[in-house]
């Protein structure tokens, strides 16, 4: 008589996602959907130089066009304490430039007017007389000595560097490499991607005088961050703010940052006392939010003659912009890099990083991935790649050579961190066996005796996601655990809250499944909400695929907590004592007589109407949950692909996915996250990246010169499944949100690079677009760096 | 994305049309499918004072064939009308084969092939393969109609040779001598792109010999090329391995590409070698050469 799990709705259901409803009708409430009585509009005025001083600004012609209500400039945030804000990386950020601009799109100034086209008049009414600096775009200007020091504001800050950071075992890793047969070395760009969110960023700041409360209905993806870091910058209690995040158009990490337009529409609304709304368009969006990658790396493989790697020695330089402004939550400078090689059996490993300001614009970095991971896994799958060509080994048969044993977990990598579960092996002859790699090899000698290039490039790596144990990570100092709420009603439905914040992922979809599965009440009959901090349990946020993770883990337990109180109402039903009560699906039984039983609802029911003596009505309960460790998913991708040699047009012939992400509670919800991510990844190879002449401007600005793949370019996807349930989470479940994001890449370009491997090219820098493809085959020579830019037009 | 204010009209007939240019002196831009129009309104790259929306005007919406094969296609036929068209498909071979690649679906629905050709972008399609063809555009103003021949119509970068006060009312192709065969290959980073390079061809076949060849360029020049006398060796034989190469040689010659982030100059005009060899192969293997 228990339910059928599936038809409830519960884990392993592939429910429709409930959010889709909505969306598709039209009926989504995102922040520009929501209008206030009263409502004013703000528009920003962005610098068109990428480091210049600024002389004057003169504001007195845009104070005069009809309907502004406001114009403010760095000089009157100054007056307030607000020219500047802490970064969450502990840096500051100008909200409106004072000084010197240092970015091309950096803030100036800001109208408010009645409406957005007045705003937008008046702002070009503004002038702005600019003093301009040398323009530093990238890293290695950034060190010359004789280079401009772009962060002049600060003290104790004498050049353009950051920091410099390392981790491992340097000693130690010195003699692996001293005692290896072979190194292999290999330089490789990252390059600057941008999150791009259909939604850009925007808020309405409504600061009510009369009850000293302010409201700020805005796009992020962790609102509870956001109230503590207001309460910090503006002083005010946290009782009296309120962040509500509605209905977000993606995410990809670029909301989680705090920026300056936010805090400018609290300021205006605070002066205004009326609400003020701020809508960023796609290019503000594009030329001044958190961007994701932009990182150098020098990377060695110490190997012995058969393949296994005795040693890995990396060193990275990061670009991060003109204000360190990672939203990254761990100690560690250059975030999770140091997750590299974690699927592989490294004996010794060290890394170095140093990070640089650049007059580009400031970053959280993190662009669908845990920070940097998706950097630290794409050098990994090159270096791997490199090394079995330059070994002349068997690139399937390396990576077996060097993967993590099942028998080997938990498995403390070389950098130290502890991997959970895993069957690497399993996966990766999946997805040779379906790629058909067995044949390959002679398939690919054939194509090029009729000069067709094949290539097949695999991909294999395990990630850390679902920051984090509270010991290691943090944000500002507060630890990161998430917490849900769970309220059963007298009917048996329920209303679940959980302090994440849903983006895209089907949050609304999934905790009621795990309700679901742990209640047996219907996935139907839960209500999810998030994102009014009013409201919602408090949460660290939605990213690094930490919802699942950490918040998922939270809902069970909360679930969990219910059923215990449950089970005793029932006990009281049933007129026996709770030892003699089991539990199966939605259901208490007398043990000794399956017959006799109560459904979930009636105890619900029976918490409003029929206690037992002495117990507190009701059927609700919270629970934190406070991860023991980070979920280790794992992925085997493999791309087989062609290049059309006359033109270096690559296409991709057949890709194959196998993922390993512990129990999937929604598997539809899963595939999309996986089609989605591996989407991006193609994206990254192919053609998605920003770069900046030498004057710092941005290509990249709007979606004609920043290119995002169609569903025409992008290839199909066919997805295998594997499961290791996590053996530390409740209900054995790890992340999945960005793995293919961070795993993907690295199997298109070994699959070029495989192609092309009897021409003796071992790199080409993403994006491997036609142009460089062809000529690194005219060539025979390796394509880095970012592609040049436009001359002159 | 908020344009200037502006004023607009929408006038049920060309002479009206004409009569809000004239007022506007200059300060008035018609809008058709508003597909270039609007995003530069919207950067506020352009700030006219006045819009006159032509999209009211009857009659403008025709494709035109006539018994002799030249082809008339009205300025309110859209990309997707030609993309659909199924006598298209037969009649214009380059115009069929670019149709599918101008844009994205979306803006294809919208845009106007009249105005894409007045937009006069050096990376746009459409001028490249009405250049090919050998075509003209009729246009009226205050004045009357005139008519004025694809390369004299594209001045340079979107600049076109119409007065302030003139609406291009029509595209024509003129008709075939023989059988018209060609085709349009392009490269785009992605759908939706402007061309890294695209070659349009445009050959007339009779008895078995090229009668009249044209082939235009677009995105390798700071306007629409016309490598019609490139193509020169084409005409007076039928096509062969060694016609086929010289002429890929010519028109790549005939190119001005620039290096910019879509890719080396070098790079530009190998693609352009390389599809001008595909597409005359492609023809010189197929039934189309058969008249
Ligand atoms: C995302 C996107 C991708 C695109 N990709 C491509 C592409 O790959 N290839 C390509 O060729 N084009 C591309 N375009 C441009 C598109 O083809 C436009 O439709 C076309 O360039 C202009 O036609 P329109 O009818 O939209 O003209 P409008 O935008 O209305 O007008 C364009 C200009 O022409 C003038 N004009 C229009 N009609 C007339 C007329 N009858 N008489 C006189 N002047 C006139 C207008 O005043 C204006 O100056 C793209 C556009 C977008 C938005």
């Amino acid at each position: 008589m228990a339910l059928d799990e599936i038809k409830i709705g519960g884990m392993g259901a592939s429910r429709r996602r409930v959010e889709d409803n909505r969306f598709i009708r039209g009926k989504g409430n995102y922040v520009d959907d929501i209008v206030l009585p009263g409502m004013l509009h703000m528009e920003i005025l962005r610098s068109p130089m990428a480091h210049a001083r600024i002389k004057s600004i003169d504001v007195s012609a845009a104070w005069e066009v009809p309907g502004v209500r406001l114009v403010l400039t760095g000089e009157m945030m100054a007056a307030r304490n607000l020219a500047w804000m802490p970064t969450l990386s502990y840096d500051t950020q100008a909200v409106l430039a004072t000084d010197k601009v240092r970015f091309q799109g950096q803030e100036v100034a800001a109208v408010i007017a009645d409406d957005p086209y007045i705003a937008k008049d008046a702002c070009q009414k503004i002038v702005v007389e600019y003093e301009a600096l040398p323009v530093i775009v990238n890293p290695f200007q950034a060190m010359e000595a004789s280079s401009e020091l772009i962060r002049d504001d600060k003290e104790n800050q004498p050049t353009n560097k950051i920091f410099d950071w390392e981790i491992g075992d340097k000693e130690g890793t010195d003699k692996a490499f001293a005692a290896a047969d072979h190194v292999s070395k290999l330089e490789l760009h990252y390059p600057r991607s941008h999150p791009s969110p259909m939604e850009t960023c925007g808020s309405i700041a409504d600061f009510n005088r009369a009850t000293g409360k302010l409201t700020v209905y805005m796009t992020s993806q962790a609102p509870h961050i956001v109230r503590a870091a207001v309460a910090m910058v503006a002083e005010l209690p946290e009782h009296m703010i309120r962040i509500v995040s509605p209905d977000l158009g993606g995410g990809f990490g670029n909301k989680v940052p705090i920026y300056p337009g936010y805090v400018i529409s609290i300021l205006a609304s605070i002066l205004t006392e009326r609400p003020v709304k701020w809508i960023e368009d796609k290019t503000g969006n594009l030329i001044s939010t958190g961007f994701g990658r932009d990182v150098y790396l020098k990377g060695e493989l110490a190997l012995r003659k058969d393949g296994k790697i005795l040693g890995v020695r990396m060193n990275t330089i990061s670009d991060h912009g003109a204000f360190y402004a990672d939203a990254q939550p761990s100690k560690f400078k250059i975030g999770l890099m140091h997750s590299t090689f974690a699927a592989y059996d490294i004996p010794v490993a060290h890394l170095t990083s140093t990070g640089y300001y650049t007059n580009k614009a400031p970053g959280g970095v993190a662009y669908r991935c845990s920070f940097r991971v998706t950097e630290a896994m794409f050098f990994q799958e090159r270096m791997v790649q490199a090394a079995a060509d330059d070994l002349g080994i068997d690139q399937a048969e390396i990576r077996r050579m060097n993967f993590v044993k099942d028998d080997d977990f938990p498995h403390r990598t070389a950098f130290g961190f502890l991997t959970d579960s895993g069957q690497y092996e399993k996966c990766l002859n999946i997805g040779l066996e379906a790629i058909g790699y067995s044949t390959f090899k002679a398939e690919q000698e054939e194509a090029r005796k009729r000069g067709r290039l094949l290539g097949i490039g695999i991909s294999t790596m395990t990630e850390p996601l679902g920051a984090g144990n509270s010991k290691e990570y943090d944000i500002l100092g507060i630890k990161m655990f998430d917490s849900a709420e769970l309220r059963v009603h007298m009917s048996g439905k329920a209303i679940l809250r959980t302090g994440a914040m849903n983006q895209g992922q089907g949050h609304q979809t999934t905790w009621a499944q795990i309700v679901a599965h742990e209640l047996g009440i219907p996935a139907d009959d839960v209500t999810v909400e998030e994102g009014d901090t009013d409201t919602a349990p408090f949460g660290m946020g939605t990213y690094a695929s930490r919802s699942t993770p950490v918040a998922g883990a939270a809902v069970a337990m909360v679930s969990r907590k219910i059923r215990a109180k449950a089970r005793k109402i029932a006990a009281h039903l049933l007129e026996v004592s709770e030892e003699d009560i089991e539990w199966e699906l939605g259901r208490f039984y007398v043990r000794s007589n399956h017959e006799r039983g109560v459904t979930i609802q009636d105890c619900a029911m029976a918490a409003y109407s029929n206690l037992p003596d002495g117990m507190e009505p009701g059927l609700e309960n919270n629970a934190y949950y406070d991860p023991p460790n980070l979920t280790w998913p794992f992925a085997c991708y493999i791309a087989k692909v062609e290049i059309d040699p006359e033109t270096g047009v690559w296409d991709v012939l057949q890709f194959v996915a196998v993922d390993d992400c512990g129990v999937r509670i929604n598997p539809m919800v899963v595939e999309g996250q996986i089609m989605g991510g591996l989407t991006e990844a193609y994206a990254m190879s192919s053609m998605q990246y920003q770069t900046y002449d030498e004057e710092g401007n941005c290509i990249g600005s709007n979606y004609m010169d920043y290119l995002l793949p169609t569903a025409w370019e992008t290839p199909g996807f066919e997805l295998y499944e594997v499961v290791t349930p996590c053996p530390h989470h409740p209900i054995g479940a790890k992340g999945i949100g960005e793995c293919a994001t961070v795993g993907g890449p690295a199997a298109f370009v070994n699959a070029v690079m495989d192609a092309l491997k009897h021409t003796g090219v071992r790199n080409i820098d993403m994006p491997m677009m036609p142009n460089r493809v062809y000529e690194a085959l005219q060539t025979g020579k390796d394509i880095s760096g970012m592609p040049p830019v436009r001359s002159g037009d | 994305m908020y344009p200037s204010r502006f004023g607009y009209e929408a006038p049920k007939s060309i002479e009206e049309a004409i009569g809000y240019l004239t007022a506007g002196a200059g300060e008035a831009k018609i809008l058709a499918g508003g597909q270039s129009l609007v995003p530069m309104l919207k950067l506020r790259f352009a700030a006219p004072e006045m819009l006159v929306d032509i999209n009211s005007i009857p009659g403008l919406d025709y494709i035109n064939i006539g018994a002799d094969g030249s082809i008339r296609i009205g300025a309110l036929v859209r990309h997707e009308d030609i993309e659909r068209s199924e006598e298209l498909k037969t009649a214009q071979p380059t115009l069929a084969a670019a149709a599918h690649l101008v844009a994205d679906p979306i803006v294809r629905t919208r845009g106007t092939f009249v105005g894409s050709v007045c937009h006069a972008d050096p990376q746009g399609d459409w001028a490249a393969a009405m250049t090919a063809l050998g075509g003209h555009i009729v246009v009226q103003g205050p004045k009357g109609k005139r008519e004025i021949a694809m390369k004299d119509f594209v001045l340079g970068p979107f600049q076109n040779a119409l007065a302030f006060n003139e609406i291009a009312i029509e595209a024509v192709i003129p008709a075939p001598q023989g059988t018209p065969v060609g085709s349009y290959l392009k490269l785009e980073r992605r759908v939706g792109d402007f061309a890294t390079a695209s070659v349009a061809v445009a050959l007339n076949i009779q008895g078995g010999n090229v009668v009249r060849a044209g082939i235009a360029l677009a995105g390798v020049g700071g306007r629409t090329i016309d490598a019609t006398e490139a193509a020169s060796v084409l005409v007076g034989k039928p096509l062969s391995e060694d016609s086929i190469l010289a002429a890929a040689e010519a028109v790549a010659a005939a190119a001005e590409p620039r290096t910019d982030h879509r890719g080396s100059s070098d790079y530009k005009r190998q693609i352009v070698k390389t599809f001008v060899s595909r597409i005359l192969t492609g023809i010189a293997n197929s039934e189309q050469k058969v008249a």
